[in-house]
């Protein structure tokens, strides 16, 4: 029988994995899908949690997580854009023009 | 039998998941992310959500994913990054491995408990699960609805102002 503590479990693997991706890579749009990797193991989190518990609260969150990151991607990508205009580059390094 | 398809499926979804972080070009590190969003739908079909599974396939695997390969495409990324630091990585994998740590502690060591409440697995089977959604999303957290209408809206109109040549 699969209880939720299986699920948890995979969630806390991919939501380790995903830092460590934010952590180490330098591509902008490569750290944007390790965030949507943390992002989804939350979702995991809160649907097995919901299943668990009996309640639909849990899966109304996810909706709204997903509505949020739609919104996250869309003008997280324009900025990559905008700055690859600028600088030819969206590698995390060059991401310096506000330093003093 | 529903526990060896659950390995299966946990099995895959780790090994995209490392793809997604390992890989160097980023178009292989979509393809990775991909595959993991249809494991993460299969387990929704697993928990009885099959329309958290649709949406998850429509909005992420669909939406979201075209959105971000279209940029790669558009940007032309090659598959050159820059010299690693050594450094960075050894912190940086013993700060996930501490999270994940702090995962399995709380795992061992706690019970989820919590005020159960009406929703059965008979109850979803046998009204629907996207009655059961809507019924929920339209009356509880219908100031919430209207809220994130709101954002995405925002969000149409700063990407286009964003991405704009000359405003």
């Amino acid at each position: 029988m699969i209880s939720v503590y299986h699920y948890m479990g995979v969630a806390g693997i991919l939501f380790a994995m995903g830092t460590y991706g934010v952590l180490t890579r330098r591509n902008a749009i490569v750290i944007f899908m390790c965030v949507e990797l943390m992002l989804n193991s939350v979702n995991l989190t809160f649907i097995s949690l919901s299943a668990h518990l009996q309640n639909m609260d849990g899966q109304i969150f996810v909706f709204f997580i997903m509505a949020v990151a739609a919104a996250e991607a869309a003008v997280g990508l324009a900025l990559m854009i905008t700055f690859y205009r600028n600088r030819a580059s969206i590698d995390v390094d060059d991401m310096n023009m506000l330093k003093w | 039998m529903e526990i060896i398809f659950f390995y299966l499926v946990a099995f895959v979804v780790v090994v995209s998941g490392l793809l997604v972080i390992l890989c160097k070009s980023p178009i292989n590190c979509a393809l990775g992310l991909v595959n993991t969003f249809f494991c993460l739908a299969i387990f929704y079909v697993m928990l009885h959500a099959p329309f958290m599974a649709a949406i998850q396939i429509m909005v992420y695997a669909g939406a979201i994913m075209v959105l971000i390969l279209f940029v790669i495409m558009l940007l032309n990324l090659g598959t050159a990054e820059r010299k690693r630091y050594t450094q960075g990585i050894v912190w940086s994998a013993v700060a996930s491995l501490m999270v994940l740590a702090n995962v399995i502690f709380f795992l061992k060591r706690g019970r989820v408990t919590g005020a159960e409440g009406d929703i059965t697995t008979f109850m979803v089977e046998s009204v629907g699960h996207t009655e059961l959604i809507g019924r929920t999303m339209f009356t509880e957290f219908i100031l919430p609805f209207e809220i994130a209408s709101i954002l995405l809206l925002v969000a149409i109109v700063g990407a286009v102002v964003l991405a704009k040549k000359e405003v």
